[in-house]
């Protein structure tokens, strides 16, 4: 479009004043440009602050801030692991149970049901990413974690006992419910994005596939799942990123005990759940730098993560690109 | 050899009957909690809601009723502050995008919003705290009111520039080749053709912020009477009902679920109303 105005032509045709429109235009874009740079500066600022106040507690404590699972304000004895493993297995279980059913979802939404039908389910499911995490929270405390202490718990104690994940007393609150609260949470995530890798693909391969005589599982087997393998990956590990950054939820229903133990039903502690729980209350400076610490380190796996599935996606349908 | 082939297929169909079976089973147990989830609140939420509810300050532990005006106002009151900057800010930022997007100070911007969008709303929570708690000797309504910011941005940036580059070339060629300088193209002929799509991207900004707990937890902390200005502890909506479910006492209990049935409704009805303006426009997102 520069280029057009730039022909003498155009320009002569310009108004009389367009030493105004050009300093208009100027002023405009700068000045645009201006709130760009100062969201940019935010970010920078955000990861600058966090690193200040957590530096004094990698100082102090060195690589066994993240081998050491003792954490005691009182004798500023700060070592992280006992999070690191509550956020790692609350994340994992909750991807394991969301991932199949949410690719599920994915196929029935936009390849089995009716149109109306699917819209419907579809926008229930996708709600179920608006509801605020402390609606999550409440309803874990006062519903799911009973019905895990007197239904689900008992039942996997009873049938699966002798596996030492599903050992322990029932006390509804846990490693368990955090892990199912996120499952829902994560859900619409990894299902609206499979949805859109799936759409990528052209109806006419799965028309091919239906003409070669496969039956609809078939032709979902060969002509979706098949050649959308990485775009669900990707979205899988959108929804792991999304689930270790998940804080209201899960401190409400994990129990709130930073140990390790091999059972599931046992509460636990996350790295997210640690700062909602103490940061307000926290009275002294080393205190104040450890949250911190686990923070930025929170911080940058969630980056790791989230940019790894943005790359996965990217390529994915690059890829995919390509080939059609 | 025909009968072979005739249980062959007899054994294909049943597997695609069972497949697509266990695929709406699973659709099923996907919306399940959805269903819970709003049914739960509305039953322990609905019987609490009244008149007074809304306009009453919390009385003191072991004393019935008591509301929750103060939250509600809290939570209004630093959402406003924040889509006053947060709504231009990210709009603006949007338009660069879509406008004038290449180049690198626009790839860094993109970099920056997604990785703002996916940083735990407690970090920002974090952020908030050193910024602006830790300088002004307390938490504050301004410091809520900055981390909701901090969060609505880079959605609204995103969103703008999503839907501004729906605007078709030829809109803006059209305004050029009459003259019109470029800035009054942009303002007068993409932003102002896009407004109903602007709007829902607001909406559902305002949604998510409206729900978050975590950033207030330690900004805007909690406030059992009115914040008298945006320099004082000020009470919102997600803290209170988190306060309140964890609280050991049957009254707050309720409050809270009448709390969360508010919440509910309110992200309910952007949403829903979000869905009918994208539906009634000519040209839909999708």
């Amino acid at each position: 479009m520069e280029a057009l105005l730039a022909l003498p032509i155009i320009r002569s045709l310009l108004p009389q004043g367009r030493k105004e429109i050009h300093l208009g235009d100027r002023f405009f874009y700068l000045s645009l440009k201006t709130f760009a740079v100062v969201i940019i500066c935010s970010l920078v600022a955000l990861v600058y602050l966090l690193w200040s106040i957590a530096a004094p507690a990698f100082a102090n404590y060195g690589f066994h801030f993240f081998t050491v699972s003792t954490w005691n304000p009182v004798t500023e004895k700060f070592g992280t692991l006992a999070f690191i493993y509550g956020t790692v297995v609350s994340s994992v279980l909750a991807l394991i149970l969301a991932a199949p059913i949410s690719i599920a979802v994915a196929l029935f939404l936009n390849e089995v049901a009716h149109r109306h039908i699917g819209t419907l389910l579809g926008f229930m499911v996708e709600m179920l990413a608006a509801i605020p995490s402390v609606v999550y929270g409440i309803w874990g405390v006062f519903w799911l974690a009973p019905w895990m202490r007197s239904v689900v718990q008992p039942f996997l104690k009873g049938n699966f006992g002798w596996l030492p994940l599903f050992d322990g007393p029932p006390y509804g609150v846990g490693m368990l419910t955090a892990g199912i609260i996120m499952a829902i949470m994560i859900t619409p995530t990894i299902s609206s994005i499979s949805r859109e890798v799936f759409r990528t693909i052209p109806s006419t391969i799965r028309e091919g596939a239906l003409a070669l005589g496969a039956t609809k599982w078939e032709m979902l087997k060969l002509a979706i799942l098949d050649s959308s393998r990485s775009g669900i990956f990707g979205a899988c590990v959108l929804g792991l990123g999304r689930a270790f950054g998940e804080t209201m939820a899960v401190t409400m229903v994990i129990g709130n005990r930073p140990q390790i133990s091999a059972s599931l039903f046992a509460p636990a502690q996350t790295m997210a759940s640690i700062i909602a729980n103490e940061y307000a209350e926290a009275s002294s400076d080393m205190h104040r730098s450890a949250l911190a610490a686990v923070g930025l380190s929170l911080f940058l796996v969630s980056l790791l993560i989230n940019g790894g599935a943005r790359l996965i996606l990217w390529r994915s349908e690059r890829a995919f690109r390509s080939r059609v | 050899m025909i009968w072979d082939l005739q249980r062959f297929d007899r054994r294909r169909r049943w597997k695609n009957r069972l497949a697509i079976f266990s695929l709406t089973a699973l659709t099923a147990v996907a919306v399940l909690p959805f269903v819970s989830i709003l049914g739960y609140v509305i039953q322990r939420g609905y019987p609490v809601l009244s008149w007074q509810f809304f306009t009453s300050l919390p009385k003191p532990v072991g004393e019935e009723g008591g509301g929750i005006a103060n939250a509600l106002l809290g939570s209004i009151e630093m959402v406003a502050l924040a889509s006053l900057i947060g709504i231009p800010l990210g709009t603006l930022a949007g338009t660069y995008l879509s406008e004038f997007g290449r180049g690198k100070v626009a790839t860094t911007l993109r970099f920056t919003c997604d990785l703002l969008v996916s940083v735990p709303s407690i970090i920002v929570g974090l952020f908030a705290y050193t910024l602006i708690v830790v300088p002004m000797h307390g938490f504050s309504g301004y410091a809520g009111a900055f981390a909701l910011l901090m969060i609505q941005v880079p959605m609204v940036t995103r969103t703008t520039e999503e839907i501004l580059k729906l605007v078709p070339q030829h809109l803006r060629e059209a305004g050029l080749a009459l003259g019109i300088p470029r800035w009054k193209v942009i303002i007068r002929i993409v932003l102002r053709g896009s407004v109903s799509g602007l709007t829902t991207g607001v909406m559902l900004a305002l949604a998510r912020i409206m729900g978050e707990t975590a950033p207030l937890l330690f900004t805007a902390f909690n406030n059992r009477f009115w914040a008298e200005g945006f320099n004082q502890p000020t009470a919102s909506l997600p803290v209170l009902i988190y306060t309140y479910a964890i609280s050991p006492y049957d009254d707050w209990h309720a409050q809270a679920w009448a709390a969360a049935l508010v919440l509910v409704l309110f992200v309910l009805i952007l949403n829903i109303s979000t869905r009918i303006i994208i539906g009634r426009r000519p040209e839909g997102r999708h």
